[in-house]
């Protein structure tokens, strides 16, 4: 080895450093200021969907809490009536709880829907200073609905929503 | 025995009684033939076709009547199309072929016709789970129908039959299990088809809808999330449910039920009893029971819950210590010595009422059992003999039901003595007026309130009745309180002792006494030694009383009293009562639900419960309380393991010799099979597997003959003119603690009423639907007045605890 092949190793490697400086994008996001969007199938917080009336899809079935390898889920249901109504059909779920501290973001709830009412978001900004924060419940997790008349409960045509599961269909996908 | 036969099922060789169902055949094996209507219960129908199997029987020479054989075999001739197993019965040599290719066939069509019109909405039907239309599904059901998808029925999905139970058309699949269960086993008829073909729908034919309180059964038995109970609705989903064994609390039948509790948001998360199933015994209440049994428990979770120990201070109760609580009523007690009276009712397990008598007895009181009946000693003399089932009697047998209305008093009672009766027991019901079981009855006899003990003892003197009675291979008397207060109920008992002694139908299984008590374990009050009290306010006046699972002054003005010239008032119990409120101190006790302990059915098993919920605040079982009492005025009692004082029971009191907690744990093997992985064979009844209880044996099967005390009959009361005999009966969903908070209940228990015969009422003045005054003995209640022409003219019935409060038949009047 000659006596200037560290120095001529070194400017190779602080060349590169100035190549990539001058001419490369750079790839830090500037986070939280800009955010890197998810991929499709990214597994974040769970939400809550709705129907385009803004009826809750969720009928408080709790196959999602059955599906749930880490016991994360608790669902409680109640009924509808036509007074006060939250989802079509029957039964609606009128406790829903996710623990975020147990959950895995496996996705089995969501597979386990019959309604595709519970979808894990894009949202993978959880902290919490305290467990019971934790605990996400049904408010949390519900879709916003763009105008006050899409508010759940509500009342609704008497005998309007009788069925709660939809028509079964094969998948298209 | 009867005739044995041999069939081969799926290659094994089975050995079955002849007359065997197929299907009961194939799954004594061990081998599961998928059924939807037929129920090992029920006649069979052969409705649903879901238990198509190949059928083959040897082949008989026409010539000579000879089995033909083949290469030394019978030769077995198929029939050319599959049979259903549930009606074919099973004969020598009948070969069985469940699972060949033929078969699976025919079960897998059946299954996808009868998803044509199913909804398939398992996700939010209270059955799925559990359900045998899904499992079947699962198991036969092709992933894909050739019908025609928009040919599928949209039928009502919501209809109420009746307040207790919803019907979704829909889901039926017509197997009729439901109308079957109430025409064939409760003899109520109120349901049945409407329509036929696809169109056929359930229907109730009773005014109010679901007229009869087996209701909550046909959703048990139901094989589709068709019927299913209020109670229960959205409940919670059957896998997320824990399981504990327990026993009914609510009459002295004492059904075996299974407890499922799950954690509930709305009760702020604690864990709750969500409903009451059914559990197997056979011998008690097969697989059934009753709506009050299944829809009553919701006191348990009542607000008025005692949580915490309360000692009155300056008039107002404020909260204590356990200590200084127990102090104070330990001082009071010990000071009162002689004055020291303790009332507790059957609510209680043997294990309190046995520490509660040790304490009287040790500390010089008295102890008193809360009860309008008398006679416990009689049914510990001639009880009914180990080993009785009422499920086993019929045909050369006879039963007497005396002074009881069976079907609001202990409906399981009512619905085995009926099926006994069906099966050819003669029945002979003797009541004062017209009662649901007397159409169920050979003989009926009417006599007037007051004539019990001459009515029993006319079976002395020679009639068809009697006779038919006196020759009985087995006899069994059922006695109750309508019409009687203590003193009445003890000389009837007496005389339907001496009854059964001197025909000889004593000291053997399925012969003796039954006691239709009040409260689940007054028997078991007897057994420990406690004794009802005619004069309670004059017993518990001017006394230090202790008070233990009962609500004398919410029951009675008169008791009120009494207890206000009490020296001492020491409550114990589970809710908030008007006895707590004037309470000196008042102890908050575990609910059976919280707790272990035993009970001693009517019949006189000992049976097991289990805790299931957590414990509530710091309340304490009513043993452990009694005990820490005890210890302040220096007894020592067991106070921590109820297996324990069981024990020292057990070693103390002849009749429970060499029982204990094992023993009553014990479980066999039953017939029919159920809740196991087949809820399409049974239902969703859970299987016993924590304990069928045992049976006490009564003094005449240990001796072989007893003598049997005479009890004296009180005169008969004679009202003067414008005066009523005011009569207590039953009634099965009262305002009684245990009863009132089911809310689901509440259109059915109503509000205090008498009853009258229209033309007395007529005499006195008072219309019908109107309120009335009714006063006897210085009390003075409204009730409705009510009409029944079926009762005689003298008399105006008041239930027991309905708001008037009537321990005995008294003299009053009605305004």
């Amino acid at each position: 080895m000659g006596v200037f092949d560290p120095i001529i190793e070194l400017s190779r490697g602080l060349g590169e450093t100035l190549r990539s400086f001058l001419f490369e994008k750079t790839v830090t996001y500037q986070y939280p200021e800009e955010k890197r969007p998810v991929r499709p199938r990214f597994r974040g917080r769970h939400v809550l969907k709705r129907y385009d009336n803004g009826l809750e899809k969720c009928i408080g079935c709790s196959l999602c809490a059955a599906a749930c390898p880490a016991d994360a889920i608790f669902v409680e249901a109640s009924e509808n009536t036509d007074e006060k109504r939250f989802s079509p059909g029957e039964r609606y779920a009128s406790t829903y709880e996710i623990n975020m501290l147990r959950c895995i973001y496996c996705g089995f709830c969501e597979d386990a829907c019959p309604t595709e009412a519970i979808v894990l978001g894009d949202n993978y900004e959880l902290s919490f200073t305290d467990r019971k924060q934790a605990i996400y419940t049904k408010d949390l997790l519900l879709e916003p609905v763009p105008s006050e008349q899409m508010l759940t409960p509500r009342k609704v045509e008497p005998r309007a929503f009788t069925r709660s599961v939809p028509e079964m269909k094969d998948p298209t996908d | 025995m009867s005739k044995q036969v041999t069939i081969t099922i799926n290659g094994t060789q089975v050995t079955v009684p002849d007359g065997t169902l197929v299907v009961d055949a194939a799954k004594m094996a061990g081998i599961d033939i998928p059924v939807f209507c037929h129920h090992p219960k029920l006649e069979p129908v052969g409705m649903c076709r879901m238990c198509l199997v190949e059928i083959g029987r040897p082949m008989l020479d026409r010539n000579t009547g000879q089995v033909v054989m083949e290469n030394g075999q019978p030769k077995i001739q198929f029939m050319p199309k599959l049979e259903t197993a549930c009606t074919n019965r099973v004969s020598e040599g009948m070969v069985v072929m469940t699972t060949s290719d033929k078969a699976m066939d025919g079960q897998k069509g059946t299954v996808e016709f009868l998803l044509t019109s199913h909804p398939l909405d398992c996700p939010v039907c209270d059955k799925g789970g559990e359900c045998p239309l899904q499992n079947l599904t699962m198991q036969f059901g092709p992933g894909r129908s050739r019908f025609i998808y928009d040919e599928k029925l949209r039928l009502e999905k919501q209809v109420p039959l009746g307040e207790l139970i919803w019907l979704d058309r829909e889901r039926c699949i017509q197997c009729a299990r439901c109308i079957r269960f109430q025409d064939e086993i409760a003899g109520e008829a109120v349901l049945g088809f409407d329509e036929r073909g696809r169109n056929t729908q359930i229907v109730s034919l009773s005014d109010p809808g679901f007229d009869s309180v087996f209701s909550g059964n046909t959703t048990d038995i139901c094989p589709v999330g068709a019927l299913t109970t209020a109670d229960f609705r959205f409940g919670a989903r059957p896998w997320e449910l824990k399981a504990q064994a327990s026993i009914c609390t609510q009459c002295p039948v004492g059904c075996n039920t299974t407890l499922n509790t799950r954690r509930e948001a709305k009760a702020g998360g604690d864990i709750v009893v969500k409903r009451v199933m059914p559990r197997q015994n056979e011998e008690v209440n097969e697989i059934w029971l009753c709506d009050k049994g299944r829809f009553a428990h919701h006191y348990l979770e009542s607000k008025k819950r005692l949580t915490r120990p309360m000692i009155r201070k300056d008039g107002k109760p404020t909260r204590a210590s356990w200590d200084a609580a127990t102090k104070l009523a330990a001082d009071n007690f010990a000071k009162a010595k002689k004055d020291f009276v303790l009332l507790a009712s059957g609510r209680l397990s043997n294990e309190d009422l046995f520490n509660l008598k040790s304490l009287a007895d040790t500390a010089g009181g008295k102890a008193i059992l809360y009860s309008d009946m008398g006679g416990g000693e009689l049914t510990q003399l001639v009880g009914v003999g180990a080993g009785t089932n009422i499920g086993a009697m019929g045909k050369g047998d006879a039963i007497l039901v005396i002074a009881s209305d069976l079907y609001e008093e202990a409906p399981i009672w009512w619905l085995r003595v009926k099926q006994a009766a069906d099966r050819g027991a003669t029945l002979i019901v003797a009541n004062p007026r017209e009662t649901k079981l007397d159409r169920f009855a050979r003989y009926t006899i009417r006599y007037a309130y007051g004539d019990e003990v001459k009515t029993v003892s006319s079976f002395g003197k020679k009639s068809k009745i009697s006779d038919e009675f006196a020759k009985a291979k087995n006899a069994i008397v059922f006695f109750g309180s309508e019409g009687l207060g203590v003193n009445g109920v003890s000389a009837l008992a007496s005389s339907c002792a001496s009854l059964l002694k001197e025909s000889d139908h004593v000291g053997r299984p399925n012969n003796g006494l039954i006691g239709v008590w009040q409260r689940a374990n007054d028997q078991g009050a007897f057994e420990i030694g406690f004794r009802p009290e005619a004069n309670l306010a004059k017993a518990l006046k001017g006394r230090a009383v202790y008070i233990v699972g009962a609500d004398p002054a919410g029951d009675s003005p008169a008791l009120a009293k009494a207890l206000d010239g009490a020296k001492f008032v020491a409550v114990q119990d589970i809710l908030e009562t008007a006895t707590t409120e004037i309470a000196d101190v008042v102890f908050p006790a575990q609910a059976f639900t919280e707790r272990e302990g035993t009970y001693v059915s009517g019949e006189r098993r000992v049976q097991r419960f289990y805790a299931a919920v957590p414990v509530k605040g710091s309340s304490k079982p009513d043993f452990a309380i009694t005990s820490m009492i005890a210890k302040q005025m220096g007894i020592i009692l067991e106070g921590t393991s109820p297996s324990v004082v069981f024990d020292i029971l057990a070693n103390s009191i002849d009749a429970f010799n060499e029982l204990n907690y094992e023993r009553l744990a014990e479980v066999r093997g039953q017939w029919p099979i159920v809740g196991r992985g087949d809820l399409y064979y049974g239902g969703t009844t859970y299987e016993n597997t924590q304990g069928l209880g045992v049976q006490l044996v009564p003094m005449a099967q240990v001796m072989g003959t007893v003598r049997i005390p005479k009890v004296r009959k009180e005169a008969a009361l004679r009202p003067k003119e414008k005066e009523l005999l005011a009569v207590p009966v039953n009634k099965l969903y009262d305002l009684g603690a245990t009863v009132r908070s089911a809310e689901l209940l509440g259109g059915r228990i109503g509000e205090a009423t008498i009853f009258l015969h229209s033309s007395t009422a007529k005499k006195l003045g008072v219309e019908e639907g109107k309120p009335a005054k009714i006063s006897f003995g210085g009390v003075s209640v409204e009730a409705v007045v009510k009409f029944d022409d079926t009762i005689s003219t003298g008399v105006a019935l008041a239930p027991r605890s309905m708001g008037i409060p009537i321990r005995e038949p008294v003299v009053s009047k009605v305004k």
